[in-house]
């Protein structure tokens, strides 16, 4: 089995990088920019049907009739189904599948799917929907997760004993006798408001049944493999009559990272009607999907000696997950596992539930699971540093628990940057000048994070590659290769063909790449977990270096010089040192096309033997971590309590960056996404289970005027295990934007807030309760900090 | 994507042909200016009407004048853009000039219309939102229910007055010309609407507005629009606030404040000039009058949480947007 270890961090041919490192350009970018690019749902197929969803207008109900008669009746209309014809459940994590396409005997959330109408085209769809009768019987409705928490009947989901998900409990050290020593312990209480993604590409899917029995599913999915294995077990075909393809994809988050009831829908519509089908879902329909972020209400307990170092930390986690499991397992898990790092804990414990309620289900979204914990603890660190009167860098300073080591948790850490993370925030934002300095209203905080670049934990156990690769060498000088990773705008694509290039000496048009369809691609088990470029990028150099090798050996033999001597930079192929023969790399293709046969190899990935020696031990166990840093610039209005962040410096290690245009973008896009989770974004239920305003005028994404001012500082901590030495950037960057900014605000108005969003109301309140605090102390605010 | 009902569209040549037609489709039309209003609302389903009069082509309304008493005309199809952009609405409106550039973001602006954001329709939390949402709330008065959720037990619609331009319209006197088969009248912006969220105007059927005219200012005529939103661009209104402040020989003469985003129709603020009146700029005693002035707004205004936003945070912003608003207005000079 392929691991990275064998290849190395450096050039395939010594010396110096020639493709790698340098800001390349998007393959897909022009055709994205110009409208070319073909999304899912520009695809129109003779004859093609659409479909729409019929979905539940109460939130928690047993199905008592659903009567499709009369839609089915409908001139126009050619299938209508429901839960009693898609009945087997699925999940994306195998031991807690229970979901069904459309609802059998249940509703579990207003928005819940019921049935869904195929019809010549989306009118008469839609028209049918409103013909279907439904009645429900409705039932107790949970809304509050401590009620969910607290209360096993109604069930939620009746094969369960009671409305609790999962439940966590892990301790690693004297987490009680480290709290019982410290100087200093900071007690407080934390909740995130719950967020989603927002891709501005909605869910859609296109099926289609061909004369010999295959069926093809386009879909804007991020998980092609596992919507593949979906699709069989739903559909009861074997896997090798269906085909699963991604066409170009508006952007995911971790969005469309669980199989969806359209892809069954449209495959079952598809088989019933033998045409195929199309579903695009509403921007509303996308909200009641969500696998957003989970509310989490936290209370952490922090022990610090008088020096600011770390003596324990323990933690209690209420995960709100909405009506169906996802990936909750994981997210309990990730809640408490992710937080081990930047700062070295020598005790830790967390007590982790997530709980069902009748909400539109939660799942991954960038930074999954570990968002939230990160805000809290990043807070109450800040906390810390103020009661020992501590400079907020220097005590994560202090606490930084170094390169290759392992975590309280028993997770192992390769290389770590952090520590210049740090450095490179507190330079670019002139802290040491303006921290606690800027007149009142204005302030800057820090906030550090760690996050995984993949994890060894796939979603179904098993013994095969992570990642696979296969590469075609073609004797006109082209290279196409099949990856199934999942470009999702995150340029996985962009990096596989850079790659490429730089192992086999091309120039980067001189590759091509086919990307996440099961039919032609090697399997890749999907982009989430900030997974692609570290085991794809490995997989690939993997392969290529077995194609360099057949390369590298004919034309060694032919120019009678040590296979060593040859190197592929280019578009030519040069003999090192000697007579210092040169081929155009081409013609090297075909030397050894003729002296091995027709090119191809596979290269594939698996990560190493990894995670703590417990149950749960594996899961948030990554081959390498990546780490961030954040000073955040904010400004707060005091008359209107708005907090506006100006300027964020975002500080990661990524170990390499392939490419530092998109790792940039990534950093950016984090940062930006973070912002918009600190002081805007908030997906709402109210009272009668219903989402508050599912649409994006209700639900605000900041505009480009909203926007920070995003600074990206790239530290390279040259990682052994990743390819070439590279880590995540997707996700990990996100992290600590949040409490970077919750911190500066501390710093500009001295109010501590433990509540997210910052709306202008909560800061304005807790602007006025400090006033009546100080004016009570005889103090005025104004006066300075 | 939300599909739009079907309906036919008629591009009437002349004002005279478009009177024509509303009159013959009666209630079965609705008029169409740039669309940005009407369209969300019909994937809504708020309405569903069987034919579109669009007057895209009626370039006789397309235009700015200043008539010869110094009126400011603008035709009800001159864009938001080009009103917000254009010298005599900034010299002579500069409110009308400010509240055109908040509304929305650069593309809708460039599709929407004076006089269709001066008839918007009123915006509620409960009734800006799909038919399916709407039915698992259980509908609402303002469309196909019975029950209004903002004011609990209310059998008036409270949805709220969102049109940016109508507070600086009501600052600046302006009225309307609405246009009928037999003839035109003109109507007070302060006279035009009334505090019913279902239909919040004073329009009567087959009528077109055609224009709006503001009448000549003071030569020391100041004003200004704030706006209280989530973000910078996109929103509607969680509170509006004009202000029209006129300054001779140092002194102020006159002033007005009008909100929207509260209720169904814009409000005045009252007793703003009497504040104001005979203050000097640069002396304290001015700024004594406008917090009487925010202060009184607080007292005279009650937001509901009809429109997104806490509505006892957009209480609070009530006497703060005031001040920005007439602070704004002085030093526009």
């Amino acid at each position: 089995m392929a691991a990275r270890d064998k290849h190395g961090s450096g050039p395939p041919h010594g010396g110096a990088f020639s493709v790698i490192g340098q800001p390349a350009r998007k393959p897909d970018g022009l055709a994205k920019a110009t409208g070319e690019a073909l999304y899912t749902d520009d695809l129109a197929l003779p004859g093609m049907l659409h479909a729409k969803t019929l979905r539940s207008t109460v939130p928690h109900a047993r199905l008592k009739r659903v009567d499709v008669s009369r839609a089915r009746a409908l001139p126009g209309v050619l299938a209508v189904i429901t839960g009693a014809d898609l009945p087997e459940k699925y999940g994306v994590i195998p031991w807690t599948q229970d979901e069904t396409a459309l609802a059998v005997d249940k509703v579990r959330f207003i928005g819940d799917p019921v049935a869904a109408v195929a019809a010549v085209d989306e009118d008469t769809a839609v028209d049918a929907l409103e013909l279907i009768e439904v009645e429900y019987e409705p039932l107790h409705a949970f809304l509050d997760p401590r009620e969910a928490l607290s209360r096993a009947e109604p069930r939620i989901h009746e094969d369960k004993k009671d409305n609790v998900t999962k439940h966590v409990r892990l301790e690693f050290g004297d987490v009680d006798g480290g709290l019982a020593k410290a100087d200093v312990v900071v007690e407080g209480e934390y909740s995130f408001q719950g967020t989603t993604h927002a891709a501005i590409e909605p869910h859609c899917a296109v099926a289609r049944v061909s004369g010999d029995g295959l069926l093809t599913v386009w879909s804007s999915t991020q998980i092609t493999h596992y919507l593949h294995r979906a699709l069989a077990k739903v559909l009861g075909l074997p896997e090798a009559r269906i085909r699963v393809v991604q066409p170009a994809l508006g952007g995911a988050f971790g969005g469309k990272s669980d199989p969806f009831s359209l892809e069954f829908c449209v495959a079952k519509l598809a088989l019933l009607t033998g045409r195929p089908v199309k579903m695009l879902w509403t921007r509303e329909e996308v909200f009641y999907s969500h696998r957003g972020r989970h509310p989490m209400q936290m209370k952490y307990r922090t022990g610090a000696t008088k020096d600011g170092k770390l003596t324990s930390v323990d933690a209690k986690i209420l995960i709100d997950g909405g009506a169906y499991t996802s990936f909750g397992l994981v997210t309990t898990y990730y809640a408490g596992q992710l937080l081990t790092g930047p700062y070295d804990f020598p005790a830790y414990r967390f007590d982790s539930t997530r709980v069902f309620t009748n909400k539109p289900p939660c799942g991954p979204k960038r930074g999954h699971g570990s968002v939230q914990p990160r805000f809290a603890f990043e807070v109450q660190l800040d906390e810390v540093a103020e009661k020992l009167a501590l400079d907020p860098i220097e005590i994560r300073r202090k606490n930084y628990q170094g390169a290759f080591t392992t975590t309280v948790n028993g997770q192992r850490i390769t290389s770590s940057g952090f520590g210049q993370c740090l450095d490179a925030v507190e330079k670019a934002s002139h802290w040491k000048a303006r921290h606690g300095r800027l007149p009142f209203g204005h302030g800057l905080g820090v906030a550090g994070s760690m996050y995984i670049s993949g994890t060894n934990y796939p979603v179904y156990p098993n013994e095969l590659p992570q990642a696979g690769i296969q590469l075609k060498v073609d004797r006109s000088g082209l290279i196409t290769v099949f990856t199934g990773g999942n470009d999702i705008g995150q340029g996985s694509n962009t990096v596989v063909r850079a790659i490429v290039a730089e192992e086999l000496g091309v120039e980067l048009d001189a590759v091509r790449v086919v990307a996440a369809d099961t039919d032609l691609c090697p399997v890749d088990l999907g982009a989430y977990s900030s997974r692609v470029t570290f085991m794809v990028g490995n997989a690939c150099i993997d392969a290529c270096r077995k194609m360099r090798a057949q390369v590298t050996q004919a034309l060694a033999e032919k120019w009678g010089v040590e296979p060593s001597r040859v190197a592929l930079v280019k578009g030519e192929a040069l003999e090192a040192g000697g007579e210092e023969r040169r081929l155009p790399v081409r013609e090297a293709f075909q030397l050894a096309e003729a002296r091995f046969d027709t090119l191809g190899a596979t290269g594939s990935y698996n990560t190493p033997k990894l995670g703590g020696d417990y149950r749960g031990g594996t899961i948030g166990a990554s081959p390498a971590y990546s780490f961030t840093a954040h000073v955040a610039e904010v400004v707060v209005d005091l008359e209107t309590g708005r907090v506006s962040p100006e300027r964020i410096w975002v500080a990661h290690d990524c170990g390499r960056a392939l490419n530092p245009v998109i790792v940039a973008g990534q950093m950016e896009g984090s940062a930006y996404m973070g912002a918009a989770e600190a002081v805007l974004e908030e997906h709402q239920i109210d009272h009668r289970g219903l989402v508050v305003g599912p649409n994006l005028l209700d639900y605000p994404i900041p505009t480009s005027l909203d926007t920070p001012e995003l600074h990206s500082l790239i530290v390279e901590s040259v990682d052994p295990e990743g390819p070439y030495g590279a880590k995540e950037a997707g996700e990990g960057p996100l992290h600590p934007a949040i409490p970077a900014i919750a911190n500066a605000v501390f710093d500009a108005v001295g109010i501590r807030l433990r509540e997210l969003p910052l709306t202008p109301a909560r800061v304005l309140k807790a602007l006025k309760e400090k006033r009546a605090r100080d004016d009570a102390a005889g103090l005025k605010v104004a006066g300075g900090k | 994507m939300l599909r739009l009902p079907r309906f036919d569209v008629q591009e009437p040549a002349s004002v005279a042909e478009a009177l024509e037609a509303l009159a013959r489709h009666g209630d079965r039309a609705k008029v169409i200016a740039g669309g940005t209003d009407l369209l969300p609302n019909l994937k809504h389903r708020l309405a569903a009407p069987a034919v579109l009069v669009s007057l895209a082509r009626l370039d006789e309304l397309k235009a700015v004048r200043v008539e010869a008493d110094g009126t400011l005309v603008l035709g009800a199809m001159v864009s938001l853009d080009a009103a917000g952009a254009h010298a005599e609405v900034l010299r002579r409106a500069p409110a009308l000039a400010l509240a055109a550039r908040q509304v929305s973001g650069p593309q809708l602006r460039r599709m929407g219309t004076v006089g269709g954001n001066v008839l918007l329709d009123t915006r509620c939390r409960y009734i800006n939102q799909t038919h399916f949402w709407r039915k698992a709330l259980g509908f609402c008065l303002k469309k196909d229910g019975t029950v209004c959720h903002v004011v609990s037990g209310g059998s008036r619609c409270v949805a709220a007055a969102s049109n940016d331009t109508a507070p600086a319209l009501l600052t600046l006197g302006a009225s309307l010309s609405l246009r009928r088969a037999d003839g035109e009248r003109t109507v007070k912006v302060e006279d035009f609407f009334h505090a019913d969220g279902t239909a919040n105007t004073r329009l009567a059927p087959g009528e077109l507005l055609v224009a709006v005219r503001v009448p000549a200012q003071r030569a020391g005529h100041r004003g200004a629009y704030v706006k209280l939103r989530s973000r910078e661009s996109i929103d509607f209104p969680q509170l509006g606030v004009a202000a029209r402040v006129d300054v001779e020989g140092g002194a102020v003469v006159d002033a007005d404040v009008a909100l929207v985003a509260l209720q169904a129709r814009p409000v005045r603020l009252k007793g703003v000039a009497d504040l104001l009146r005979g203050r000097r700029e640069g002396e304290a005693a001015l700024e004594t009058a406008i917090e009487q002035a925010g202060a009184r707004a607080y007292q005279q205004c009650h937001p509901m949480p009809n429109v997104p936003g806490d509505h006892e945070y957009r209480h609070e912003m009530v006497p703060v947007y005031v001040r920005r608003a007439l602070k704004a207005a002085l030093g526009s000079a």
